[in-house]
């Protein structure tokens, strides 16, 4: 078995960090983030700048601000390194495959057989510091044997520092007590008691360690000194849904495609099935032999994995791939995928919804072969201005508090602009006798109104209002006209909107 | 006259065969209300003809608006309560919100625009093919004859109503359909001496029906259902109590 090797990076300051990431002007600036504890501020994290002035994590905002009175403070945000270190531990795994997490404020790396590939440990280390650097965090790292030893060197000795294997009880011996992550009674108790140095302790029998002081501190020793074996949980990064197929022979038909994605539609399925998702995006991507790589994507209205539905999205579109000489792979990816459990299915197979399901999946192929902006649903809006009356629903499933308007009538078929009429008035703010539309004159029989709708001023909305009447001409034919403004200020104009069925 | 009792019999006997087999005809489901009332006897066995294509054609803005409403109204009467349906369109100038004078709730309306006349076949066929609605409403005003064969054939094979509506087509050219209408407004129903437009009364002409008699019929949209004009001299003082 290969000797493990663990690399310990320890983040000094790495809430802060991120806040000068986030907003260069507090580059050397002393700035604290604080929370209030019992009353008070307390600084929970200090910068670079602020930790060489002499602040450090526990002192009181009003101290710290009389000993350095250029010191900012901001609001701490909860969680907020636990989030920093689980991001940072997502982007180690360039490193290597096995990252782990050690609170409060370290990340250890698994490298064993990993270093080689950058050509040593020296340069795999400073590879890995330099990268932080230049993205503005400070760290200190330690490569050991083992993770105690690791740690120890890291947050107490000269980093950074490389153990060589086998090193590790040498390279622990002039740390102090602390070094070994004791509780910090403990600590104080072997301060008290003279031992200033690891080395000190590690002539002392274990069974006498174990009476004065507990179990954690022989642990903590044998781990260091790689006795006792430690085993951190590892990060573990969500497998994006993926589904491979590459071909022996190159695929040039229609037919061969179609076999090539049922299988990798069945694959994703039955994935999305164990997980209990389902897709709204997939992404069909066809790498040719020739290098290039094509690729069509498909939407669902609602989350799915029915390989039979996303087949028949993905057909209306497989037939714009131009196969030329043969596709070799076919990758298969859901980009957007939603919590879909088996009992929200059975729910939707109560009332209506088989038909539902249809409808959505038919919507699926509509927007699938003609875009997704041809399919529209209305909503009531509360709103009087024929035009804002109503607003699209952006599911089948969105409902809205508002109604209907069902006591005002409006016209069947309304006119995207309204036209301009002539009109023969006998009185003001009286229906036409007569109006002419497109060159055609007609006698007004009956009429309806008005209804006045005012502009919305409180949505900006300036002009003037509508004066709506419903009119029916001697043919039968009904209409919707208004007059924009008074006749008291000038000449109002007048104008068809819509047909009254 | 046995013999002629039989023979009378036998005749009908035929007659129901032969529709069954050119099918159309909701066998095993019980007959549709559409409210048209004494319509209906225009149709083969006095019944709606539900899986069939119906053609309405319209050429001014105001009568493709009394066109829409009369379709309106007869959805409202085929659909299933809380279904959704299509309303496929090439050129739409439908206000959803109108919908509800003639009982049909807006946002169980689909609305699927299409300005390409073959896509938007396309989609007809699909929808009448889903088996998700029960009645889908096509604005589509070029179709030809083999295309509407196959809505046709698609509508007889799935039990689906499909209401094609032509706007200013090209050509009034022959289509397969049950029936081919004409819908046009006509002056408002006004009950006594009240003021204002009254309930809104239509001209519907049945320019054809397949194994049916065509006709003409004065309809009016009272109260939530259709009305026929003739009838109504009789209901006329209960209405006006009504009303008033």
């Amino acid at each position: 078995m290969l000797q493990q090797r663990y690399l310990c990076l320890w983040f000094q300051h790495v809430c802060t960090d991120w806040y000068i990431r986030r907003n260069a002007a507090l580059q050397g600036v002393p700035f604290v983030l604080a929370a209030p504890l019992r009353g008070r501020l307390v600084v929970t994290d200090s910068s670079a700048v602020a930790s060489r002035l002499g602040i450090h994590v526990g002192m009181v905002v009003a101290d710290c601000r009389a000993r350095v009175p250029e010191l900012q403070v901001l609001d701490a945000l909860p969680n907020k390194a636990e989030q920093l270190l689980a991001a940072l531990a997502e982007w180690c795994l360039r490193y290597t495959p096995t990252v782990a997490v050690h609170a409060p404020d370290s990340l250890l790396l698994n490298t064993t057989g990993c270093s080689h590939l950058w050509a040593g440990e020296p340069a795999y280390v400073k590879e890995i510091l330099d990268r932080f650097h230049f993205l503005g965090y400070h760290v200190r790292a330690a490569l050991a044997d083992t993770i105690g030893a690791a740690w120890a060197l890291a947050h107490f000795g000269q980093a950074p520092s490389i153990l060589a294997s086998g090193q590790q009880v040498a390279g622990i011996s002039p740390l102090p007590p602390a070094a070994l992550r004791l509780a910090e009674e403990t600590c104080t108790r072997l301060q008290q008691l003279g031992f200033h140095r690891i080395g000190q302790l590690l002539p002392i029998s274990e069974r006498a360690l174990l009476r004065r002081f507990g179990s954690q501190l022989p642990m903590r020793l044998g781990q260091a000194c790689g006795q006792v074996p430690e085993i951190l949980p590892n990060i573990e990064v969500a497998t994006p849904y993926q589904e491979r197929l590459p071909c022996l022979e190159p695929i040039r038909l229609l037919p061969g495609i179609e076999i090539a994605l049922r299988q990798l539609l069945e694959a994703l399925c039955s994935r999305l099935h164990q997980e209990a998702m389902g897709l709204r995006t997939a992404l069909l991507k066809a790498y040719r032999i020739d290098g290039a790589v094509q690729q069509v994507q498909i939407g669902t209205h609602k989350a799915s994995r029915h390989p039979e539905h996303l087949f028949r999205l993905f057909q209306l579109k497989i037939s714009s791939f131009e196969p030329a000489l043969g596709f070799e792979l076919f990758v298969l990816e859901a980009p957007l995928t939603e919590p879909l459990t088996a009992h929200q299915e059975r729910l939707w197979a109560k009332e209506h919804a088989a038909e539902e399901l249809l409808l959505a999946q038919l919507l699926d192929r509509f927007s699938g072969k003609l875009g997704s902006n041809i399919i529209h649903r209305y909503l009531p809006a509360e709103h009087y201005w024929p035009e804002r009356s109503l607003v699209e629903a952006q599911s089948l499933q969105q409902t809205t508090a508002a109604s209907w308007l069902r006591h005002r009538s409006r016209p069947m078929l309304l006119l995207p602009q309204p036209e301009a009429i002539e009109v023969t008035v006998a009185l003001p703010d009286y229906p036409p006798l007569l109006f002419r539309h497109k060159g055609v004159l007609h006698r007004v029989l009956r009429a309806d109104g008005p209804e006045r709708i005012e502009r919305e001023w409180w949505l900006g909305d300036t002009g003037p209002h509508r004066d709506y009447y419903g009119v029916e001409d001697e043919e039968g034919l009904r209409y919707w006209i208004f007059r924009s403004g008074h006749y008291a200020t000038g000449t109002p104009e007048w104008f068809l909107h819509g047909f009254f069925s | 006259m046995s013999i002629q009792v039989s023979k009378a019999a036998l005749i009908q006997q035929l007659q129901q065969d032969i529709l069954r087999l050119q099918s159309g005809h909701r066998q095993s489901l019980p007959p549709l209300h559409t409210g048209l009332g004494i319509l209906e006897q225009a149709f083969p066995q006095q019944c709606f003809p539900a899986a069939g294509l119906h053609e309405l054609i319209s050429y001014a803005p105001g009568h493709a608006a009394a066109t829409q409403g009369f379709l309106a109204g007869l959805l409202q009467h085929i659909l299933p309560q809380q279904a959704y349906t299509l309303w496929i369109s090439t050129w739409r100038r439908l206000f959803p919100p109108a919908l509800t004078a003639f009982g049909l709730d807006p946002s169980r309306v689909i609305f699927v625009d299409i300005p390409r006349n073959k896509e938007a076949l396309w989609a007809f066929e699909e929808a009448l093919k889903s088996g998700a609605v029960a009645a889908v409403v096509a604005e589509i005003p070029n179709v030809s004859f083999t295309e509407s064969r196959r809505l046709q054939l698609a509508l007889e094979e799935h039990q689906v109503t499909g209401l094609l509506h032509r706007y200013q087509p090209r050509s009034d050219n022959t289509i397969a359909c049950v029936a081919r209408w004409k819908v046009e407004s006509a002056p408002s129903l006004v009950l006594g001496e009240l003021p204002g437009i009254g309930f809104p009364a239509w001209r519907v002409q049945l320019l054809r029906v397949r194994n049916g008699r065509p006709g003409q019929w004065s309809l009016a949209w009272v109260d939530g259902g259709f009305q026929h004009r003739v009838m109504l001299p009789v209901a006329h003082e209960n209405m006006i109590r009504k009303a008033m």
